[in-house]
């Protein structure tokens, strides 16, 4: 079974106009996702900004409010408020936030910081409470000095070495990290990146992996989801989103990240700018009339893409995949 | 300017004369912090040539902003000190005041920032954000004007420039902020654009977009950009030659071949390595140990990246690093990348 399965889930929000502000219309953020998230895995979700990514990984730890489908975790739907209290949800599942700087309580020092989640949920003495914390620092490779500093006087990649030290302090099962390291530098990011590996092999944690940075992906996922316009367009394992994509869509995000091989610079332009040309000229092979996604269609056991069936399977004999 | 060099280039002869038209020589800034004056670049030369791309590259603090906002004479005379030569066509710009620079500002210099919604007045229509420009460096009539940024909306790739043109900065996108940036910046044909992140707060698809839109105009124009970023990729992407910065100083310089095909500082070296790539999978990344030093800490002799390669033994570095000509166009600072390896491939401990 896995940890976390998602299934149709919608959040919808409501736009308001005319006289009596009547609900007229609404913004689909998310528009029926289904995944599944297992355990000691990372998953991988990925898309440009506006696809609905951020809100999916909001609603799975409960900040945002689902407008229908379900989020099951050990047996129960956690989008009700009830269950998630029964459950411990909350503990169980934490969240690592971009912005380091905004995500830390800029008044408080770091013993607080990282002890907040434990006070909320393990209600220690005062002298295991420190322990841990300074467990925790030494975890994330912080000075035990650290415990009466404040946020500010700490570097980017240290800042967030302390949102992931608050992250893990409840031992959770599952991290919801948003786009963790998009605002550090190439050194820092390696560091944190290899630190959430590593957390991940001593503690089985599972990652929700949001970001847009398919470099990154490609090195932390074992199972990505690309998402467009709220909705799923392509789910598979490492190989068969990066070695065999199916849909445009994927094509063209993959097609766009810069390359550091400067001997294949023109033949990469030339490869980007035919995959952009098909992607304007053949937006109706791709998306139905409203220009929204299809429904996901199985082409292999666990590959998928949002096309109509006979499309997508010829697609796929194409790229020469087993067909399911 | 301009036609000599289209002569010179018509002609198939290289545009030896008209090549060198910005020199940065011996520059150095330091900016006062409690009374005192800290370098945040030191004794940086660099010269840009017409139509290439300069790429400056490094991790936050290293001063590649800093070295573009002194170019454009952008910091507070009172806070900091500025020493050495920046030649742009002749002309010292660091020996010119206020209104000598806005003779260059917008007109033969034109800068592109990275937050394009910071940088756009969101009170004021496109088009008067664009011919803005054009009322203070040209004496274009009103229509000349109008025709004009219809023209520049267009070579910047937006589809419908009479309608963006009416439009506020609110109602555009990201990727269509950063054109009119783009647009505003080569208003008046400058012969230099800085551009400092571009690309940083967009899409990777929008990111491609742009970076082909700057590759255009550097040909039309003749221009020379300066492309600052912190992105491997980007640079590899878009530059011709591409000067890596750490701790406010060049460390290596070189075409862009040079650079991502034989890297020799240990620090473009460190840097290639940390990225992710398709090799290594599964392998943990390498990680460069320590930090930059904060400007307070900037030790002032001996090679500045000395500290974050411990294992390399003192005598490796030179007391006074300089720049080594490795091959031709090709320089690297100290002498410490000779023989350099990383721990592994030494067959020690992983850092």
């Amino acid at each position: 079974m896995s940890l976390v399965e998602i299934k149709d889930l919608k959040v919808h929000y409501p736009i308001r106009s005319g006289f009596w502000n009547r609900v007229t219309d609404s913004v689909k953020a998310v528009d029926g996702i289904t995944f599944n998230i297992e355990a000691g895995e990372t998953y991988g979700l990925v898309g440009e900004s506006g696809s609905g990514k951020s809100t999916t990984g909001k609603s799975v730890v409960g900040l945002e409010k689902v407008t229908s489908g379900s989020i099951m975790y050990d047996g129960k739907d956690i989008t009700e408020r009830a269950n998630r209290r029964k459950l411990d949800y909350n503990r169980d599942v934490q969240m690592i936030f971009q912005d380091s700087l905004s995500s830390l309580n800029p008044r408080k020092r770091i013993e607080d910081i990282i002890a907040e989640p434990l006070r909320n949920f393990e209600h220690l003495s005062k002298e295991d409470e420190k322990l841990r914390v300074l467990q925790l620092l030494d975890i994330v490779g912080l000075d035990a000095d650290a415990l009466y500093k404040y946020p500010h006087q700490f570097s980017g990649g240290q800042r967030q070495r302390i949102g992931v030290a608050r992250a893990v302090a409840t031992n959770p099962k599952l991290i919801i990290a948003d786009e963790p390291v998009s605002a550090l530098d190439l050194s820092v990011q390696a560091q944190v990146l290899n630190f959430m590996k590593k957390i991940q092999r001593q503690f089985g944690i599972s990652y929700l992996f949001i970001s847009h940075d398919l470099g990154v992906v490609r090195h932390m996922c074992n199972n990505i989801a690309i998402m467009n316009r709220g909705r799923l367009i392509e789910i598979g394992t490492r190989e068969d989103i990066y070695n065999h994509p199916l849909h445009i869509y994927t094509k063209r995000l993959l097609a766009a990240i810069p390359e550091t091989n400067v001997n294949q610079r023109a033949a990469h332009r030339a490869s980007r700018l035919a995959v952009e040309k098909i992607y304007d000229e053949q937006q109706s092979k791709y998306y139905d009339e409203n220009s929204e996604a299809y429904p996901l269609v199985q082409v292999s056991p666990t590959h998928s893409v949002a096309l109509p069936e006979e499309i997508a399977h010829q697609l796929a004999n194409q790229e020469g995949e087993v067909q399911a | 300017m301009r036609d000599i060099l289209e002569k010179n280039t018509l002609g198939g002869i290289s545009v030896d004369t008209a090549a060198n038209f910005l020199t940065i020589k011996d520059v150095s800034t330091a900016f006062k912090i409690n009374g005192q004056f800290y370098d945040a670049i030191s004794h940086v030369n660099l010269q840009v040539h017409h139509d290439e791309i300069l790429a400056i590259v490094g991790e936050s603090g290293c001063g590649k902003s800093t070295l573009a906002t002194t170019i454009m004479g952008l910091h507070d005379a009172a806070e900091t000190k500025i020493t050495g030569e920046i030649d742009f066509e002749g002309t010292d710009l660091l020996q010119l005041d206020e209104d000598g620079y806005n003779q260059y500002r917008g007109d033969k210099i034109g800068m592109i920032f990275q937050d394009p919604l910071s940088a756009l007045n969101p009170l004021k229509r496109i088009e008067d954000q664009i011919s803005e420009v054009m009322d203070y460096h040209t004496d274009l009539s009103k229509d000349a004007k109008h025709a004009r940024v219809l023209e520049l909306l267009d070579q910047v790739g937006i589809v419908n420039p009479q309608r963006t043109a009416r439009q506020f900065p609110h109602e555009l996108s990201g990727g269509m902020r950063q054109r009119v940036i783009i647009a505003i910046a080569i208003a008046c044909k400058p012969d230099l654009i800085i551009a400092d992140e571009p690309t940083t707060a967009l899409d990777v698809t929008i990111q491609a977009q742009i970076l082909d839109v700057l590759r255009d105009i550097q040909k039309e124009n003749h221009a020379g950009i300066i492309l600052i970023t912190h992105d491997l990729g980007v640079v590899a992407e878009t530059a011709d030659r591409v000067a890596v910065m750490y701790a406010g100083q060049i460390v290596e310089l070189g075409s862009a071949e040079q650079v991502f095909n034989t890297p020799e500082h240990p620090y473009t070296r460190s840097l290639l390595r940390s990225m992710p790539q398709r090799e290594n999978e599964n392998d943990d990344l390498y990680v460069i140990k320590g930090n930059v030093p904060s400007l307070q800490k900037m030790p002032s002799q001996g090679d500045r990246f000395a500290p974050r390669i411990p294992w390399v033994p003192a005598s490796a570095h030179e007391e006074h690093p300089s720049m080594h000509e490795v091959a031709p166009g090709h320089e690297v600072r100290c002498t410490c990348y000779k023989n350099f390896q990383f721990p592994d491939q030494q067959g020690g401990v992983t850092a």
